[in-house]
C-alpha cells in the first residue's frame, strides 16, 4: 500500500521527532477537539467513522467511549500497550516510530471522555519504549500541549506510563486495571465493565495503542474520509504482524479486506525454500488453525469473514505455517504458552492448561497413543465456555482445531499401542 | 530506617506523584523495579520497606513479586539472558539457537555461568518475532533487546558485558 494512516513514519522520515510531527499537522486534531468541539461531538465523529478496537475484539470505539456515565467522576483513559500475544509486534513499531500520533490519539480520547489523567500500561519487556515515551511526554509538557489550561481552556491533562512486569494476562483489560492498581494481574468478574467501574472503581476507557493511533486522522479529516479505506463493517486499515514460515516477516499496514494471498504472497514474499503453505493462525497463539488451500487464500481478512472457519481476526497477528510444521508440535507449543500464562484464578483454566500441557508433552515425547490425543481433545472441549476470562478459551482453540483438522500429524508422533499405567 | 526511601527520596516522590494519593498502592510495581535495580533482585528488606512506604502488608508486596516473571526474589547471574523460544520464533530456528548458546556457554537453561554473571532463561514472546532469533538482557535495571541474532553475535554481546563487569571490578579494586 502506498498510503499509510498508522505507519506514517515509513513515508515521513523523522516523524518520531516533535518538530517533524508538528510540521505534518501534528496535534492539529487535538487542538481542534479541545478548542472547537464538544466532547460529545468528538465521540460522535469516532462513532461515525466506524473505528473498531484493534486489541482483538473489534468493539466499536466511539460506542465504548459513549458508555461512560456523566454522574461519576473522575474518568480515566488507559492505553493498552501490553502487546504480549505471540506473533504481535505492531504496537511496538507505532510507539517506537510514530509515538506522537499514538499519544495524540490518547489525548483526544481523554478529552472526549473528559479524563484529566491517562495511563499507558506497557509490558515490562518494552522498558526502552516506556523510557522513550516518558521523554516524548516531557516534550509535550514543555510545548504546552500537555498540562493545565490547554490552549487557554479549562481542560487539563496529564499522561503517565506504567510498566508491567511479564504477565500476558495483564493485556486483558480488567487484569490490566488490577495490575495498575498495584494488585495481582487477575481478571475481574464482569459486569460491571470498566466503562462504569474501571480504574479505582471509576468510569474508564481502555483502548489498544493502534486503535488510539487512528483517532487523530479521523478528527482531522472527518468520518466520511475514513470510510475510503477498508470494508463497510471494518473501515480503515490494519497493521498486520506477519511471522513464522514466511520470507519477509514484518508489519504490513493494509486496508481491511485484504486477502490471505495478498498478505502472505504479495507482501510477505511467500513461504521459504519452495515449501507449501499448510495453515495460518490469524490471532497469534489465540487462534484456530485455518487450513490453507487455493480457495481459502482469497478470503478477505476483516472481522466478519473469518467466522466461517470458526476463527477471528483478533490482533491480526498472522503466523504462517508451512508443510514442515507438525501440528502436534505446534499444539504443544501453544498449550505450553497458556499453561505458563494462566493466572490461576479459576479452576478450569488453571487445571485445564496444566493437563493439556502434560498430555501434549507426552505426545511429543512419543510416550502416548491416540488415546491420549483424544483425552487432550476432551480436556480442551470441557474447558470451553467454563473459564472466567477469554484466556482459558484461547488456550483450547489451537488444540481442538489441530486435532480436528490435522489428525494425521498426531498419528505420526504417537505410539501404535496404547500405553497403560 | 527506610534505606530505599532515604537513598531515592526524589525518585520515589516522582513515582508516587503519578497516582492519586489515596491509591498509592499503584506504585508497587515501579518501586519493585527500583529495588531490583539496586540489588539485582528484590531483597526481603526492600519488600518490607516498600510495604512501609505504600502502607500495605509485606505479604501483598511478596505476592506481586511472585506473580510477575520479571521480578526476582533470589540472586541470580547479574545478567539474565532471556531467549525467546515461543511459537513464531521457534518456527525460525530459536530452539536450535538456544541449544547452541547453552553449549557455547557450557550451562543449561536456568543455570548461572561460573563467574556468576549470566543466567540463561527461556522466555515467551517478547514482540520481536519478525527478527528471530532474539533475546533480551535483563540486568542493571534495564532490559535490552538483541535481534536477528546468530551464535557469533550473541557471544559478542555476552563478551562485551563480561568486559564491562571486569572493568568495573578493576576500577573499584
Ligand atoms: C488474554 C487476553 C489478552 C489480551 N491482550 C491484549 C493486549 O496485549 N493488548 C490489547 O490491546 N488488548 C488485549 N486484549 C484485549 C483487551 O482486553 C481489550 O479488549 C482491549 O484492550 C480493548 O481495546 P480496543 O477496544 O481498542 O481493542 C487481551 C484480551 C485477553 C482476553
Ligand atoms: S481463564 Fe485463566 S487467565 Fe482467565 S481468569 Fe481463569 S485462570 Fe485466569
Ligand atoms: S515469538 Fe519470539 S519474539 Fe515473538
Amino acid at each position: 500500500m502506498s498510503e499509510y494512516l498508522i505507519l506514517r513514519h515509513r513515508a515521513i522520515p523523522g516523524l518520531e521527532r516533535l518538530p517533524v510531527y508538528l510540521e505534518h499537522q501534528g496535534f492539529a486534531a487535538f487542538r481542534k477537539a479541545v478548542t472547537e468541539l464538544q466532547p460529545a461531538q468528538v465521540i460522535q465523529m469516532v462513532k461515525d467513522s466506524g473505528l473498531r478496537g484493534r486489541g482483538g475484539a473489534g468493539f466499536p470505539t466511539g460506542l465504548k467511549w459513549s458508555f461512560l456515565p456523566n454522574d461519576l467522576w473522575p474518568h480515566y483513559v488507559v492505553a493498552n500497550a501490553d502487546e504480549s500475544e505471540p506473533g504481535t509486534f505492531k504496537d511496538r513499531e507505532i510507539m517506537e516510530s510514530n509515538p506522537f500520533q499514538f499519544l495524540e490519539g490518547l489525548m483526544i480520547a481523554s478529552y472526549a471522555v473528559q479524563a484529566n489523567v491517562a495511563y499507558i500500561y506497557i509490558r515490562g519487556e518494552y522498558w526502552h519504549i516506556a523510557k522513550w515515551l516518558d521523554q516524548k511526554i516531557a516534550e509535550l509538557e514543555q510545548a504546552g500541549l500537555l498540562g493545565e489550561h490547554l490552549f487557554g481552556t479549562d481542560y487539563s491533562l496529564r499522561l503517565y506510563t506504567h510498566l508491567g512486569a511479564g504477565a500476558y494476562i495483564c493485556g486483558e483489560e480488567t487484569a490490566l486495571l488490577e495490575s495498575l492498581e498495584g494488585k495481582l494481574g487477575q481478571p475481574r468478574l464482569r459486569p460491571p465493565f470498566p466503562a462504569t467501574a474501571g480504574l479505582y472503581n471509576r468510569p474508564t476507557v481502555v483502548n489498544n495503542v493502534e486503535t488510539l493511533a487512528n483517532v487523530p486522522l479521523i478528527v482531522l479529516n472527518g468520518p466520511a474520509w475514513y470510510h475510503n479505506y477498508g470494508t463497510d463493517k471494518s473501515p480503515g486499515t490494519k497493521v498486520f504482524s506477519l511471522s513464522g514460515c514466511v520470507n519477509q516477516p514484518g508489519n504490513y499496514e493494509l486496508p481491511f479486506g485484504v486477502t490471505f494471498r495478498q498478505l502472505i504472497f504479495e507482501h510477505g514474499g511467500g513461504v521459504p525454500e519452495g515449501r507449501t503453505l499448510k495453515a495460518v493462525m490469524t490471532a497469534g497463539a489465540s487462534s484456530v488453525l485455518i487450513p490453507m488451500d487455493e480457495s481459502v487464500l482469497d478470503t478477505p481478512m476483516d472481522y466478519e469473514s473469518l467466522n466461517k472457519f470458526g476463527g477471528s481476526l483478533g490482533s491480526a497477528s498472522v503466523i504462517v505455517l508451512d508443510d514442515s510444521v507438525n501440528m502436534a508440535w505446534l499444539t504443544q507449543k501453544t498449550v505450553n504458552f497458556f499453561k505458563h500464562e494462566s493466572c490461576g484464578k479459576c479452576t478450569p483454566c488453571r487445571e485445564g492448561t496444566y493437563w493439556m500441557n502434560r498430555l501434549a508433552e507426552r505426545i511429543m515425547r512419543g510416550q502416548a497413543s491416540l488415546r491420549e490425543v483424544d483425552l487432550l481433545y476432551q480436556v480442551a472441549r470441557q474447558m470451553q465456555g467454563k473459564c472466567l476470562c477469554a484466556l482459558g478459551e484461547f488456550s483450547t482453540l489451537a488444540v481442538v482445531s489441530s486435532i480436528d483438522r490435522f489428525r494425521a500429524d498426531f498419528e505420526a508422533v504417537v505410539t501404535k499401542e496404547p500405553i497403560y499405567g | 530506617m527506610n534505606t530505599l526511601l532515604t537513598k531515592y527520596a526524589d525518585e520515589i516522590r516522582a513515582i508516587l506523584a503519578k497516582y492519586p494519593p489515596e491509591h498509592k498502592r499503584s506504585a508497587v510495581m515501579p518501586l519493585l523495579y527500583l529495588a531490583q535495580r539496586e540489588a539485582g533482585y528484590v531483597t526481603a528488606q526492600a519488600m518490607a520497606e516498600i510495604a512501609e512506604i505504600l502502607e500495605i502488608s509485606i505479604t501483598d508486596v511478596a505476592s506481586i513479586v511472585g506473580f510477575y516473571t520479571l521480578y526476582y526474589d533470589q540472586p541470580h547471574g547479574r545478567y539474565h539472558i532471556q531467549v525467546c523460544t515461543d511459537l513464531p520464533c521457534a518456527l525460525r530456528g530459536a530452539e536450535d539457537f538456544l541449544k547452541a548458546l547453552c553449549q557455547a556457554l557450557g550451562i543449561e537453561v536456568g543455570q548461572v555461568t561460573p563467574d556468576g554473571l549470566f543466567t540463561i532463561e527461556e522466555v515467551k514472546c517478547i514482540g520481536a518475532c519478525h527478527r528471530a532469533p532474539v533475546f533480551q538482557v535483563q540486568g542493571d535495571g534495564e532490559i535490552v533487546f538483541h535481534e536477528n541474532q546468530t551464535l557469533e553475535t550473541a557471544l559478542a554481546v555476552i563478551e562485551a558485558l563480561r568486559q564491562k563487569a571486569q572493568q568495573e571490578k578493576e576500577g573499584t579494586a
